[in-house]
């Protein structure tokens, strides 16, 4: 509190709060907004419109400003920016917010407050936002002072940057946006509280090591978190892989930060991860977490969970560790650093790992992959049905020959998993998707954030026709920023993952699942100022894909799929990880698991 | 949240923290959004003219649910230090009570003489009623309370468990 008084020379000159709200924004490098206005923000637009520092893109909906921000921040490193207004401009961003939260995303969201005698009074517009946005920020301030102003707002990018990063909300009364008040430069001088552990116990760091040597079956598993500490801590787990040897699979937040095509990597795991994967997990002696929390989504039933083996977690997050999973060596820091620190340490570490094990364990690994569990067959007959999957995988294949940047969002389902599992990734930051959370309607404003940070680039939102509904107003804003994002619809006429669930777990009772009385997509997309396209059969399937990447618009492409199909392989609620259930491509030998042995609690579990 | 099956433990947390508006929400919110128990709570500044507060809880749960307790306290952006006081060793934790008794007689005259053997201090009487004040551990504290249920007990008003650790040890 009392810092900025001791180093503040331009004391004597004040500015309204709206102006400095802009001149801290713009000293924290902010080149980008999303917001909506208000009658709470006025004051901040009257100081945009009269400045050309910084961008401010107009969305359609709050909540799509988050994610636009979080798509921003996602694929650029950087914290993302909105701006709301009171009320239910704040409490339409909460999803966003809480998005932002579970899957670790720097947001900085100023949301509208009435002014400060009004507070507490009912007022128009007012809504209690520190009250209701606590749980779902990372922290959260109310700035009832025009001097706390500048602090606040330098404090509130270094809170959502440092650590595991996360949203914070700041509430900005309107009397303090008109008020006059001093500017406060950035402070030099470390935050009172918070400074979060970065760099890894050495101590730590060799008792890693030893154990990483002494492995006979060891796996890497890797999270969203190297993708959070930045292109360092994506190329020491590649160098890692190189150097150890060892096979690494990846969480949904954690795909490109290990290229996908290397042969040491077996895919994505958990739920609906690949047989290798999972079933390496399970078997493996010594497990290295870096910067995933085992999630139930990829450990299945925790007491099932890779029983036999020994595990090295690093994580930024202490509360990280040992939430879920006991784990025998726990490393506080940084992923990058910590992978840096283990690689020094491995070759400072006389110990010669044991490369016979090693082969044996993955000419093991090597018949797991020989099952093929992402195997489908595509009819190619003229007017055949289009697989999903298929779908997806001629999209990477042609994105590929094209050579563009590709970065790639989705919304959540069935789809959302298909494109994990068939679109691959060689670089971090190209893939936005909502993992925690699960928010439909998160790949559309998260493609367009996207796209506003990579101009040139081909931004690709991966959707089912239901979630896109969630924020399809977002087409305008494309319209207005002529934004050439591609929205590529898997229309199943479902909400594809909740009637598989119906379909193994509840009986083929489709309770609600249908999507009755679906817009006319092509329509839609020419109705928002787009381009809309539709592939109902195989053989228009690559002219549909070609035109849309083509297109220098934005495109709805709707691709007609297999209604029936069911995203494989499955890990059943509650069931471990070498239970799963395969697709139907492997026959009936092979469902070692099944729905009928999903039990009650396995079904409560979600 | 756990699969590990463990025997639950009490523990007595105390929490530094910046003393500024919404802090203790923060912490109460951590525990109710969580699923953690309070078994007690207190909070007040303890002016050092660095602004900042001192929270005392006491929970239970099994010794990972602990830990977790702990971790998610010191993430929180407010907080300087998290103290586990019950496992770093010997501490004193401290409660205060008033009691108030109703009746006349020999249960009057017996109230009395037992608080006088748990040295409750009378800070307030009426011809009919007593308000007991009294400094203790929580058991003691619960001992009394009991004793005085038969002879009138009317109304308990407690502060919930200040602690702190023994000898040179701080916060």
């Amino acid at each position: 509190m009392n810092q900025t008084d001791i180093q503040a020379p331009t004391v004597a000159k004040t500015q309204p709060g709206a102006e400095i709200l802009l001149r801290a924004l713009k000293d924290e490098g902010v080149e980008v907004i999303f917001g909506y206005p208000g009658g709470a923000v006025l004051p901040i637009y009257d100081a945009i419109f009269q400045q050309n520092a910084i961008r401010h893109i107009l969305v359609r909906h709050e909540q799509a400003a988050v994610h636009a921000a979080e798509g921003y921040a996602r694929s650029t490193g950087r914290v993302g920016v909105v701006l709301v207004t009171s009320g239910p401009g704040a409490t339409n961003a909460v999803t966003g917010l809480v998005d932002a939260l579970m899957d670790s995303i720097p947001i900085v969201c100023l949301t509208g407050q009435v002014a400060t005698h009004l507070i507490g009074n009912d007022a128009f517009q007012e809504a209690d936002t520190t009250g209701i946005t606590r749980p779902a920020t990372k922290h959260n301030y109310l700035v009832k002072r025009g001097e706390d102003l500048a602090r606040v707002v330098h404090e509130a990018f270094y809170v959502a940057r440092s650590g595991r990063p996360g949203p914070v909300v700041i509430d900005l009364p309107k009397d303090i946006l008109i008020g006059q008040a001093p500017y406060a430069a950035k402070s030099e001088q470390p935050h009172r509280s918070y400074r979060p552990r970065t760099a890894p116990d050495a101590e730590q760091i060799a008792r890693a090591v030893a154990l990483l040597k002494s492995a006979k079956r060891p796996i890497i598993y890797s999270g969203g978190g190297v993708i959070n500490a930045g292109d360092r801590a994506s190329e020491a787990l590649v160098r890692l892989g190189r150097k150890s040897g060892f096979p690494i699979t990846s969480t949904l937040m954690g795909l490109g930060a290990y290229p996908s095509n290397d042969p040491q990597f077996l895919g994505m795991l958990g739920m609906h991860g690949t047989y290798e994967a999972n079933m390496t997990m399970h078997d493996c002696d010594v497990m290295l977490n870096v910067g995933a929390r085992f999630d139930d989504r990829v450990t299945g039933r925790l007491n099932a969970f890779s029983p036999d083996s020994r595990k090295i977690h690093i994580d930024i997050d202490p509360s990280s560790i040992n939430k879920n999973v006991r784990v025998e060596v726990p490393v506080v820091g940084d992923a990058g650093l910590a992978l840096e620190a283990i690689i020094e340490a491995w070759d400072n570490d006389p110990t010669v790992p044991d490369t016979a094990a090693l082969a044996g364990w993955w000419q093991q690994i090597e018949v797991w992959r020989a099952v093929k569990c992402l195997k489908f067959t595509q009819t190619t007959a003229k007017g055949g049905i289009i697989k999903p999957q298929h779908a997806i995988q001629r999209l990477y294949d042609i994105t590929r020959e094209l050579g563009r940047e590709t970065y790639i969002s989705t919304e959540v389902g069935q789809h959302q998993m298909w494109a994990a599992q068939y679109f691959r990734f060689d670089k971090p930051n190209r893939w936005m998707t909502s993992g925690g959370l699960g928010t439909m309607g998160y790949g559309l404003p998260a493609a367009m954030g996207t796209q506003i940070a990579h101009p040139d680039a081909l931004c690709i939102d991966i959707a089912g026709e239901a979630s896109i509904l969630m924020n399809i107003q977002e087409m305008a804003t494309l319209a207005q920023y002529r934004l050439p994002v591609k929205v590529f619809i898997l229309n199943n006429q479902y909400m594809g993952m909740v009637r598989q669930w119906q379909e193994l777990l509840h009986g083929s009772r489709y309770s609600e699942s249908y999507s009755e009385a679906l817009p006319d997509f092509v329509k839609l997309a020419d109705a928002f100022h787009g381009v809309g396209m539709r592939a109902t059969s195989i053989d228009q399937l690559d002219d549909v894909i070609r035109a849309m990447l083509a297109e220098p618009r934005a495109v709805i492409a709707d691709i007609c799929v297999d209604q029936t199909e069911n995203c494989y392989p499955m890990i059943p609620s509650g069931a471990a990880h070498n239970d799963m259930i395969l697709g139907p491509e492997h026959g009936p030998g092979l469902r070692n698991g099944g729905a009928s042995g999903v039990t009650d609690e396995g079904l409560g579990l979600v | 949240m756990s699969t590990i099956e463990a025997a639950i433990r009490s523990a007595t947390i105390s929490v530094v923290v910046e003393n500024e508006a919404g802090v203790l929400a923060r912490v109460i919110g951590l525990f109710a959004g969580r699923g953690y128990n309070i078994d007690s709570l207190t909070v007040a500044p303890v002016d050092d003219g660095r602004g900042r507060s001192r929270i005392n809880i006491v929970t239970s749960g099994t010794p990972m649910v602990i830990e977790q307790i702990k971790a998610q306290l010191s993430r929180l952006v407010p907080v300087h230090r998290v103290a586990d006081l019950t496992q770093d060793g010997p501490h004193i934790a401290r409660e205060m009570a008033l009691v108030k008794v109703i009746g006349q007689g020999n249960a009057r005259a017996e109230a009395l003489r037992l608080a006088d053997a748990f040295r409750a201090r009378v800070v307030d009487a009426s011809t009919e009623s007593f308000v007991f004040e009294m400094t203790g551990q929580t058991e003691k504290l619960d001992a009394f309370v009991e004793l005085m249920r038969p002879l009138g007990l009317a109304e308990v008003s407690r502060t919930g468990v200040a602690a702190m650790a023994r000898g040179t040890r701080l916060i």
